[in-house]
């Protein structure tokens, strides 16, 4: 069963990809400045949305493993929040290639750079926590408590540097007040997200399944080593 | 009665800091050090530098890095004959025994810095009487939010493999709302720009995160420590 939702999962993706790809590559309009620069925007804001929406399950996962004490939400976290991050990590670097066209520059010190960049480095951290300890209960605990306080403090950083200087482009999407975007065009961005969404599904899916098969091992070792 | 075994933690951690002094000397001394290196990375003598539009910046950084020496110590030191076991065995809660810790590691802090900040306004020609009062409060509030944050991580690290690198790693992104608003506070008030206006909100912003992290860490304090 599992597998089959994971080939199903997979299928969508890459139908819904490659679907908005032809969309984005045939049937809108290209920019009269920048050609071929903002097409990366369907990759991009899609890509902070899916890491997002890792970021908020893994916190909701982590809340329920320190409620239950059940090891699925930490294997379930633990994927989550590793496949946010890659997606975090393509959107951040595909916001630094549209930079370089649109800007000039790789990087400007602009509230939503530093604050992405900082998210990144809460969950870097989060990843390396991960790997440093042995112990699976002590592991799921210190990185449940990691993961909720890192979620705040990523909002709280959202909030603080947003005060300082803005020269990133302001959300046009209609769900946030916006509605400056092109007709026709919010659509291939949102199929990317769901897109994104599926593929970090399966993947987290995989992530938790070998995390799972870790523990079993461990325990089979602990095992061993006790007689 | 809570109050009272917090003082008591408070007290135990200062005498044994100031009976030994492992913790204190070395950060003071890096501290200070960090001051000196400030005059290599540009000429203080340079009249086109305004050294106190930047005194923030170098001030914080070096509180900030010094105080990630001592806070590794904090819970640390615990560990020699098993006396963190032994403290979480006594009868009081995990979260007396966390703003004991809190309140030693701010003592300590907050000595450091009024020290170094005189250091500093010697060695950079920088005038601190005009604005002393606010400047304490903000050095009070940011070095609050460094050792709530930082005996957090001191506990979450302490039983980690390479704990001494663990604890900057993980702390630094989450001092980075405290430092943006105790830096942007201290060079305004260095600048001889008083406590009002536009700067209150950045007031606002250090306390409002004094407020939800230490309640964040009071309520996740137990997972932490006792698991």
């Amino acid at each position: 069963m599992r597998e089959r939702i994971k080939y199903l999962l997979l299928i969508i993706s890459a139908g819904l990809l490659f679907w908005s790809l032809y969309k984005i590559g045939y049937v809108l309009p290209l920019e009269a400045i920048n050609v071929g620069a903002y097409q990366i925007l369907y990759l991009h804001v899609p890509s902070f949305f899916s890491a997002f929406t890792g970021f908020f399950l893994g916190l909701i996962a982590s809340g329920m493993y320190l409620k239950t004490g059940n090891f699925k939400y930490d294997s379930f976290a633990a994927g989550v929040n590793e496949v946010a991050l890659m997606f975090a990590t393509a959107g951040l670097a595909s916001g630094m290639i549209w930079a370089r066209y649109a800007w000039g520059v790789w990087w400007a010190w602009d509230h939503r750079l530093t604050s992405m960049l900082v998210c990144w480095l809460v969950y870097v951290g989060y990843l390396i926590l991960r790997r440093s300890v042995e112990e699976p209960t002590q592991r799921a605990q210190l990185s449940a408590v990691l993961s909720i306080i890192g979620c705040i403090n990523v909002a709280f950083v959202y909030k603080s540097i947003e005060w300082y200087r803005n020269l990133h482009p302001s959300p046009v999407l209609s769900f946030r007040g916006g509605g400056g975007m092109g007709p026709g065009m919010e659509e291939p961005l949102m199929l990317n997200w769901l897109a994104l969404v599926c593929l970090g599904i399966v993947i987290a899916m995989v992530r938790m399944e070998e995390g799972e098969m870790s523990r079993e091992i461990d325990a089979l070792r602990r095992q061993a080593h006790s007689y | 009665m809570f109050l009272r075994q917090v003082l008591t933690i408070a007290a135990k951690d200062l005498r044994s800091e100031l009976r030994t002094r492992e913790a204190v000397n070395a950060s003071l001394a890096f501290m200070l050090t960090i001051l000196v290196l400030f005059s290599f990375a540009f000429d203080p003598g340079n009249s086109d530098i305004s050294i106190p539009a930047i005194a923030g910046g170098l001030l914080w950084i070096a509180y900030s890095f010094a105080a990630a020496l001592a806070l590794n110590r904090s819970f640390a030191r615990e560990l020699q004959n098993d006396c963190l076991d032994a403290l979480l065995a006594s009868p009081i809660s995990a979260s007396a025994l966390f703003f004991g810790k809190a309140l030693a590691n701010f003592t300590l802090l907050l000595a450091m810095e009024i020290l170094s900040l005189g250091v500093f306004s010697l060695l950079y020609d920088v005038k601190i009487r005009t604005q002393i009062w606010a400047l304490l409060l903000v050095i009070v509030l940011g070095t609050w939010a460094m050792a709530v944050i930082g005996t957090l991580f001191s506990a979450l690290t302490v039983n980690l493999r390479l704990r001494e690198l663990m604890l900057p790693v993980m702390l630094y992104p989450f001092l980075i709302v405290p430092l943006t608003a105790a830096i942007t506070l201290t060079s305004d008030l260095l600048n001889g720009i008083p406590l009002g206006g536009e700067n209150v909100l950045w007031l606002k912003v250090l306390t409002g995160f004094d407020v939800i992290f230490t309640s964040l860490a009071v309520l996740l304090i137990d997972t932490v420590l006792v698991g």
